[in-house]
């Protein structure tokens, strides 16, 4: 399985490089996110500042559904998909390697509009200590999640809309509790703070676990 | 001697629709099986049953010794398709695309290299994106990831679709190829005259269900 996971998140990984997807066009995107929501909020500082958590992972969800979208295209183009069934890969490995690829991508997207909040909403970024490990939580379980769906909805004729309506509320729990964390960060790490990243780590868990028995049946039927 | 596929009154269903309705079919190893008939009349789901892409819903069918009914996916690895679409990634290179699916079914790197150099596209157009290929180039890829495979039952769905008269010639070689070193091959063609010409015999297949077979033609084979 690892062996095919390395393979396959280094072919995803190739393929960014090659087509500069995320960089050319879901980084502006976020980022743009980040800017309207400054626009539209700038004249009360205020607001601004106790939303700077919520508006960040607003930002990294509308982002990630473009990046699974993206991931999930490419592998039903074109007859890949009768490809990978013939390959002889294992679909966990196949899974692990598309979360891989999709989690690295949108861990520099989150560093990038971390910047973003530095700049545009003055965010003193104090706990980095519960920071780094939210970020980390949250990024696996929207990867886990991201590519069960993305690979569920692939294969539909309304694959472009369907996504993020299946998506974005199954990845609402990832986007209360990182909030949360973020907010308890933003401030200096407190024992709430704690408590949502265990949350995050749950999440991640379950969907990896789901992910791992049922990419099989989701690769097959869909 | 086992044949290498023998189906007795297959039958799949695409939803309710029987694609297949009947299909008695003996291949031995090392034969080369032209598949002849009107459009829609079964010829690619039948490849794609032998594949284990299509289940085989009733009847007998078994594939290098794999019971399709019990288990169709234990015999993808052993077969290569070649089928109207190209299986590649567009974005990456030709020689990514031929590198990742020959490792994914455990080819070793010269069989890789080995291929593209038989399909003329070592040199200048390994490391051309396949989205600018030509439709002639991009069928010469997918026909090296294949032969990268090194498959012991060859799938070819219109193989001369789409190639120039060296290239037509080349897939000829490739099948000659592939049947004197023991593989197996279907072609599925509407064009007669050529795929005759490399075939050991034909199969006419009409309704979804096998007509007749013809003599052995093996006089004519290139």
């Amino acid at each position: 399985m690892w062996r095919d996971a390395a393979l396959v998140a280094g072919k995803d990984l190739r393929l960014e490089l090659r087509s500069r997807v995320a960089i050319n066009q879901v980084a502006p995107f976020a980022l743009l996110v980040l800017v309207l929501f400054a626009f539209a909020l700038d004249p009360d500082r205020g607001i601004l500042a106790r939303a700077t958590a919520g508006l960040y992972w607003v930002a990294v969800l509308f982002s990630a559904v473009l990046a699974v979208q993206r991931a999930f295209a490419v592998e039903v183009a074109d007859g890949v998909r009768d490809g990978l069934r013939l390959s002889g890969l294992d679909p966990a490995g196949i899974f692990v390697g598309k979360v891989a690829a999709l989690a690295a991508q949108l861990l520099v997207l989150e560093a990038l509009l971390g910047l973003g909040v530095v700049v545009f909403y003055d965010a003193d970024v104090a706990g980095m200590l519960l920071l780094v490990p939210t970020c980390l939580a949250a990024t696996l379980g929207v990867a886990a999640a991201g590519s069960l769906y993305g690979i569920l909805s692939a294969g539909l004729r309304v694959k472009e809309t369907i996504l993020p309506l299946l998506l974005l509320p199954v990845v609402a729990p990832v986007l209360v509790a990182a909030t949360q964390a973020f907010e308890a960060g933003l401030s200096g790490p407190t024992s709430d703070g704690w408590r949502w990243l265990g949350l995050l780590i749950v999440f991640a868990a379950a969907y990896v676990g789901l992910g791992l028995t049922t990419f099989d049946l989701l690769l097959e039927e869909s | 001697m086992e044949p290498a596929v023998h189906l007795r009154g297959a039958v799949s269903l695409l939803g309710r629709f029987p694609a297949l309705a009947g299909v008695d079919l003996d291949v031995a190893p090392g034969e080369v099986v032209l598949l002849q008939g009107p459009n829609g009349a079964g010829k690619t789901t039948l490849l794609r049953c032998c594949a284990g892409l299509v289940a085989v819903t009733a009847g007998e069918a078994t594939v290098l010794g794999h019971d399709l009914t019990v288990d169709r996916r234990a015999v993808r690895r052993r077969v290569g398709m070649l089928g109207h679409a190209t299986g590649l990634y567009e974005d990456l290179t030709v020689a990514d695309n031929v590198a990742f699916w020959s490792r994914a079914a455990g080819a070793r790197r010269g069989d890789a290299d080995a291929a593209m150099a038989r399909l003329g596209l070592d040199g200048r157009l390994a490391a051309v994106a396949v989205h600018r290929l030509s439709a002639g180039q991009r069928r010469r890829t997918s026909l090296a990831v294949m032969l990268a495979r090194r498959p012991e039952l060859w799938l070819l769905d219109e193989p001369h679709a789409g190639l120039d008269q060296s290239g037509r010639d080349l897939v000829d070689g490739l099948v000659a190829d592939a049947a004197a070193a023991g593989a197996t091959v279907l072609i599925a063609s509407h064009e007669l005259e050529r795929a005759r010409a490399i075939a050991h015999r034909s199969v006419a297949v009409v309704g979804g269900a096998t007509a007749r077979t013809s003599p052995a033609e093996r006089d004519h084979v290139a």
